[in-house]
C-alpha cells in the first residue's frame, strides 16, 4: 500500500506519487476551504522551500509538486532517516499551522462582458424553456450573481465557478457538441463556465464574451485566477462585433 | 547550425522537459515523454539536460543537414541512416553539411530524441520550449513538423565546440565521424524491453472491488491505439468502484492512474490535463515513465505493487545514475579520446 494519508486537525496529506503531495482541506466545496486552498497556495508561491517545483489549487485542495532530489539534498529532517515524502509532508504541516496569520490579499472582482442568446447562445431557448423563464430572465439571473473562481483546470485558462443561481442549473446536453468556439459561456449542470478555447462539450452554451480568456503571451496567462469573483454584464450584438473588430 | 525538414513523419515535436510553473492556471506540463533519453541526448551533443530537441514518435522524418552539426539519437530504435549507413545512436556524431539523416519505422521502442549541439533555437512561451499541441502552443508555432521547416540551433557550447574540431580532424572526405564512445549498454538493459511497471496504489484504491483490485496486478493490460501524448489508454479486465464516487476535481500527475466510469483505466502522461475529477487507482514510479513511454500501442504491459519509498529510491538511483553519466561524459569530451 501507499504509505497511509497522514490527518491532521484541519487538513490531510496523501502522496500523489513520488513527487508530489496532495493537501486535502475538505472533501465538500466550502468557503472555508477555499480560504485555506488560497492560503496556502499564496504562501508558496511567495516564499516555496527547497525544492519546490510548484503548486496547483484546486476546489478543496492544493498539489505541491517538487524536485525529489534537491528535498532530499537541501530540505533537512528532524527525525533522520526521513524519506523525501516525510519531509515535505512535516514541513507542509508546519506551514499549513501558522497559515491563519497568513493574508491572502483581497479579492479581485474581474467583469466579463457577455453577449447572451443567439448566434452566441444557441442553448438560450433551450435553458429558458427548461425552467419555463423568459430568456431575458435567464440572462437577469445569469448576470446578476457574483462568482468565485475556485480554480483554473481542465484546459488552459478554464474557470471552475461556484456561485450559479440554483434556478437555471441545466441538466448537460445528451450530445456533446463537437466543437464550442472560444469565449463561449455554458451551462452544465449545476456549474457555469466559460470556454477558452475551442473544445467539444456537454454545455449549454447561453452567451460569447469577446474577451480572451487565455492569452499565453501574457503573464500570467490566464485572464482568470483561483480566488478572482466574477460578475458577467449582458452586452448588445453590436457591442460584441465593436469589441471583437477592436482586439479581434 | 540548420536543419531542414524533407520528411516529417508521423509525429515530430519540439520537446524539453516540461513547462513547470503554470499549472495552476491550467496550462499542461508537456515536454519529453521520455525525458531520459532526452536527456542524454542532449549531454551527448554538450547541452544542458534540459534544452529543446526532437521527439520522434513510431516512424521517423527526413531531415537534411544544411550546416556542419553535432548530433545525437537516443531513445527508440527507429533504424536512423546518414547518407544512407547506419547511424551510430546514443554517441554524439559530427555531421558535415549537406547530408541526409532518414528515420525509418521503430524497430524496439515508440520515440526517438534527436539533440543538436546548441539546442534548438524557438521562442519561450511560458519558460518552456516544448510543444503543447492541443493547446497551439511552445515549440514552432505550437505544431508538429512540417515538410519544409527550416530548424535553426543556438550556438554549441565550449566542450562541443572541441569534440567538433575533435571529430573534424579525422580522414578527410568523410559525411559523418562519431565519438569513439558514446553510453553502455547496461544503462540501456532493459531500457525498451521491459513491459511490467511499478505502481503505488493511489488515493481510491480502496474503494474499487477486491476483484478489481486483483486484477489489476494479475492481468495484462493492452495500449489501445487511443493512446497519445496526453495519456495511455488501457483495454483489459474493466476496474470498478465498489461504490460511485463523488470526487471535487483536484490535480492529476504524470504517471496517475485514473479510472473513468467506463473502468478502462487511463496512465496520463506529458500533455495530461493539470486537474480531473476521476478516482485515482495508482501511480506510476516517476522512474519508470521513460520506459512506459517507449512502449507501442497494441502492446501489452502488466504491473506490480511498490510502496512510496521504493519508488523514491528508484528515482534517486536513477537520478545518481544519470549524475554519472553526466561526469563520464564531461570526462570524455574533454579528453582527447
Amino acid at each position: 500500500m501507499e504509505k497511509p494519508t497522514e490527518r491532521h486537525a484541519g487538513f490531510e496529506l496523501h502522496p500523489l506519487g513520488d513527487a508530489a503531495v496532495i493537501v486535502q482541506f475538505a472533501k465538500t466545496i466550502n468557503p472555508d476551504a477555499h480560504r485555506s486552498v488560497q492560503a496556502l497556495t499564496a504562501y508558496l508561491d511567495a516564499h516555496g522551500f527547497p525544492g519546490f517545483v510548484e503548486a496547483v489549487p484546486a476546489f478543496a485542495s492544493v498539489a505541491v509538486y517538487y524536485d525529489p532530489r534537491i528535498v532530499m539534498e537541501k530540505l533537512s529532517s528532524t527525525t533522520e532517516p526521513a524519506s523525501c515524502h516525510e519531509r515535505v509532508c512535516t514541513l507542509l504541516a508546519q506551514m499549513i499551522r501558522q497559515l491563519h496569520s497568513f493574508s491572502v490579499g483581497h479579492s479581485r472582482v474581474v467583469e466579463i462582458p457577455v453577449c447572451y442568446g443567439e448566434e452566441c447562445g444557441p442553448d438560450l431557448p433551450f435553458v429558458a424553456q427548461y425552467h419555463r423563464l423568459t430568456c431575458e430572465e435567464v440572462i437577469a439571473i445569469h448576470s446578476s450573481a457574483e462568482y468565485l473562481v475556485y480554480m483554473i483546470g481542465f484546459a488552459p485558462g478554464f474557470p471552475y465557478l461556484g456561485g450559479m443561481p440554483e434556478r437555471i442549473a441545466t441538466p448537460r446536453r445528451e450530445t456533446p457538441r463537437l466543437s464550442i468556439p472560444p469565449g463561449t459561456v455554458g451551462i452544465g449542470g449545476r456549474q457555469t463556465g466559460i470556454y477558452p478555447l475551442a473544445t467539444p462539450g456537454g454545455w449549454h452554451c447561453i452567451g460569447r464574451t469577446p474577451l480572451p480568456l487565455f492569452r499565453p503571451d501574457k503573464h500570467p496567462p490566464s485572464l482568470l485566477q483561483a480566488g478572482d469573483r466574477v460578475r458577467f454584464r449582458p452586452i448588445s450584438h453590436e457591442a460584441y462585433a465593436a469589441w471583437k473588430e477592436q482586439a479581434p | 547550425m540548420t536543419l531542414t525538414i524533407v520528411k516529417p513523419g508521423l509525429l515530430t515535436t519540439i520537446q524539453d522537459l516540461g513547462r513547470y510553473g503554470f499549472q495552476k492556471f491550467g496550462v499542461p506540463v508537456s515536454g519529453a515523454m521520455d525525458p531520459f533519453a532526452l536527456r542524454i541526448a542532449n549531454l551527448l551533443v554538450g547541452n544542458e539536460e534540459g534544452q529543446a530537441a526532437l521527439e520522434i514518435t513510431l516512424q521517423g522524418p527526413t531531415l537534411r543537414v544544411e550546416s556542419d552539426a553535432l548530433l545525437a539519437v537516443t531513445g527508440a530504435d527507429l533504424g536512423a541512416t546518414i547518407n544512407g549507413q547506419p547511424f551510430p545512436c546514443w554517441r554524439p556524431v559530427l555531421i558535415k553539411q549537406g547530408s541526409v539523416l532518414a528515420f525509418g519505422t521503430a524497430r524496439t521502442g515508440c520515440r526517438a530524441y534527436l539533440a543538436v549541439a546548441g539546442g534548438f533555437d524557438v521562442p519561450l512561451v511560458m519558460a518552456s520550449r516544448s510543444t503543447y499541441l492541443r493547446g497551439r502552443l511552445g515549440g514552432l508555432q505550437g505544431r508538429a513538423l512540417q515538410a519544409g521547416d527550416v530548424l535553426k540551433a543556438d550556438s554549441p557550447s565550449a566542450a562541443a565546440l572541441s569534440l567538433m574540431d575533435l571529430l573534424a580532424a579525422g580522414p578527410p572526405g568523410r559525411l559523418h565521424a562519431a565519438a569513439a564512445w558514446g553510453v553502455g549498454a547496461e544503462i540501456l538493459a532493459d531500457y525498451t524491453q521491459r513491459r511490467i511497471f511499478r505502481v503505488m496504489p493511489g488515493s481510491h484504491y480502496a474503494h474499487f472491488t477486491a476483484e478489481s483490485r486483483q486484477d489489476f496486478w494479475r492481468k495484462a493490460f493492452r495500449v489501445t491505439p487511443q493512446s497519445d501524448r496526453m495519456g495511455y489508454r488501457l483495454a483489459g479486465p474493466v476496474l470498478r468502484a465498489a461504490a460511485p464516487l463523488e470526487l471535487l476535481s483536484e490535480a492529476v500527475a504524470c504517471g496517475t492512474i485514473q479510472v473513468p466510469p467506463d473502468g478502462n483505466p487511463i496512465i496520463l502522461t506529458a500533455d495530461r490535463q493539470t486537474t480531473g475529477g476521476y478516482p485515482r487507482f495508482g501511480q506510476i514510479a516517476t522512474a519508470d515513465m521513460p520506459i512506459l513511454a517507449q512502449v507501442r500501442p497494441g502492446e501489452e504491459i502488466r504491473f506490480v505493487e511498490i510502496t512510496l519509498p521504493e519508488a523514491e529510491r528508484l528515482y534517486l538511483d536513477r537520478e545518481r545514475k544519470i549524475a554519472e553519466l553526466k561526469y563520464g561524459i564531461l570526462l570524455k569530451q574533454r579528453s582527447r579520446m
